[in-house]
């Protein structure tokens, strides 16, 4: 039996590789065979998805290079490394081969100009490409002795090709209260951690040795943004915020279900110099499309109060869905209607209530070309937590990050195991 | 754990002793009274060292952890990975009594690491509970998702609350 398995196993092999090169299409991505069941995902009509990776670890960004290689940036150590190059090397859409390099934890990973920049959960740095390779010993230090907290200490970084780059720091706190997450304790005001934290921070992005005082205070009142992108169309900055937690949970009076567990909105932010968004004064209300004054500084779920004048999302989102990823897609292989919008990936809720957890998914929001949705959000990507009623924990999947390829495919990270999907149209 | 064990296998031991007495030599009342007896001894020594875990207790701290931990940890105990620990079989939970109540008294304010995942999120200090509430709660915590450990009780909570 082994001789013929074996004799059987060549001639399949030495079939696939003789029909391969004609039979697939790497650079279209038309002619890639999708997995049977996308990947365990459902998707719109007419796109389909391929499992790159089952598993690469503590997956956060990705990035993917020109010669369609895939940058992972991971938030625990894999064989103490980082950082994951996932590369197919047979055009199946399927990674054959990885390498690792990097021996710090973060989130941050985006190309530009010639350089790999990636963020720990306090500097940023870049390596050089050579031919698409990151050159280990070229790595630099561009940004340095962010404040890390342990809270909301993930480093989101982007790069608007101009020489400018952009890294979140988030507030170490959920709304500034006295006692943080206490319930009960009211609000500081002013608030001191907006001095270092809560905002987006824009450095050069070709200086070295940037410290925070370095850069430029882009935008405030971000309690914590994980979800960044350059929108290369309008050249403007877009951002997702975390909205608070524990509404439901503190004040049940003022938020009662069901509308308790979709307040505050998670808010997608068309990000403008000198943007003030208002955290931990005020949070977003889609409901009411208002901001108005958190309960910890005096709201009542109606007053706007100080929040008058505030900056307002271009979208709100039912509350604690968590968005982690976001892309401003400019590729070619996806329908019209795609171009220039906006795909969000939802982390997945874990402070709503009981058996009303939400949000696992990636949605799309159609955007004009002044920059600005033209249309409601569509749930574009589902099925990630493989179940009806998910949880954090129990969750088979949780979207994370996302990435655009040279061939205009959409790549989807998850936190849970590091799987990675990559999307298709095929006409 | 192998205590607990120990002390059930002598309490059968006696039992079946008594019960072999009972119907063998009736007539040896005193000695037959001595090992009756001897069970409840037994019984209220576990009772010092041990606090008998109640189903109302399990029912009382079901309530105060719905009310003040699940949104948390958890309908499931299992916690949100990278943020908020499980509370599924970790020595946290499971091992010393003392450090789990600070838990509770104190809350955690330093991101901690379980099985080599690590979490972030604040605790906020529950100290508004009172000792009974706390006993209750961790009483029910030990004793739920798959947990099973000793009671933790009211005098316990009151002694660590007394340190503060």
């Amino acid at each position: 039996m082994k001789p013929f398995i074996k004799l059987s196993l060549c001639i399949a092999i030495g079939t696939l590789s003789f029909i391969s090169p004609s039979d697939k299409k790497s650079t279209s991505g038309q002619r890639l065979k999708p997995d049977a069941d996308n990947g365990g995902i459902t998707l719109p009509q007419g796109f389909s998805a391929v499992t790159v990776t089952e598993e690469s670890g503590k997956a956060r960004h990705i990035v993917v290079n020109s010669n369609g290689d895939i940058f992972i940036k991971l938030s625990a150590l894999k064989d103490g490394k980082g950082i994951l190059l996932l590369r197919d090397k047979n055009n199946d859409g399927k990674a054959d081969e990885t390498q690792a390099f990097g021996d710090y934890i973060g989130t941050g990973i985006a190309i530009s100009n010639g350089y790999l920049y990636t963020s720990s959960n306090q500097d940023v740095y870049r390596y050089k490409l050579v031919n698409g390779i990151p050159d280990e010993a070229s790595k630099q230090t561009i940004v340095k002795g962010l404040p890390d907290k342990g809270q909301h200490e993930s480093k989101s970084i982007a790069l608007d090709g101009a020489g400018n780059l952009y890294v979140t720091v988030g507030a170490p706190s959920n709304v500034c209260q006295e006692k943080d997450r206490q319930k009960g304790s009211m609000g500081i005001d002013p608030c001191p951690l907006l001095e270092q934290h809560g905002g987006i921070w824009q450095f050069k992005a070709d200086k070295l040795n940037q410290s925070q005082a370095d850069g430029v205070r882009y935008a405030t009142g971000l309690r914590n943004v994980v979800g960044l992108d350059w929108n290369k169309q309008t050249g403007e900055l877009y951002a997702m915020q975390h909205g608070r937690d524990m509404f439901a949970a503190y004040f049940p009076e003022l938020y009662p279900l069901p509308n308790g567990d979709d307040l505050p909105s998670e808010e997608f932010l068309l990000v403008k110099k000198g943007s003030d968004f208002g955290w931990p004064y005020c949070y977003y209300d889609h409901l009411q499309a208002k901001k108005l004054l958190n309960p910890e500084y005096g709201g009542d779920a109606k007053a706007i109060g100080r929040c008058a004048g505030k900056d307002l999302p271009i979208m709100g989102f039912p509350g604690h869905w968590a968005p982690n990823g976001l892309l401003i897609y400019s590729g070619n292989q996806f329908p019209e209607r795609y171009k220039n919008g906006a795909f969000i990936a939802f982390h997945g809720s874990w402070n709503r209530g009981a058996k009303n957890q939400a949000g696992y998914l990636v949605a799309f929001v159609p955007l004009g070309k002044d920059g600005k949705p033209t249309g409601k959000y569509e749930v574009f990507a589902n099925g990630f937590a493989g179940t009806d009623t998910p949880s954090p924990g129990g969750a088979k999947s949780r979207p994370m990050g996302l990435a655009q390829g040279p061939d205009g495919s959409l790549y989807i990270t998850d936190s849970q195991k590091g799987k990675v999907w990559r999307v298709m149209y095929q006409k | 754990m192998a205590r607990h064990v120990s002390k059930i296998k002598a309490l059968l031991l006696y039992r079946s002793y008594f019960v072999r007495i009972h119907y063998t030599h009736s007539l040896m009342k005193p000695f037959f009274l001595f090992v009756f007896l001897m069970p409840c001894f037994a019984f209220s020594q576990a009772k010092n060292s041990e606090t008998p875990v109640t189903p109302n207790q399990l029912a009382k701290g079901k309530q105060v952890y719905e009310n003040n931990c699940m949104v948390c940890h958890q309908e499931t105990g299992d916690g949100v990975p990278g943020l908020n620990p499980p509370l599924v079989k970790t020595a946290w939970v499971l091992g010393d009594k003392t450090k789990l109540i600070n838990v509770i008294l104190k809350g955690l304010h330093e991101p901690i690491e379980i099985n080599g995942e690590r979490y972030n999120n604040i605790m906020p200090a529950n100290d508004f509970l009172n000792d009974q509430e706390i006993s209750d709660v961790l009483t029910f915590v030990r004793n739920s998702f798959g947990n099973k450990a000793s009671a933790i009780s009211a005098a316990e909570v009151k002694a660590e609350m007394a340190k503060k």
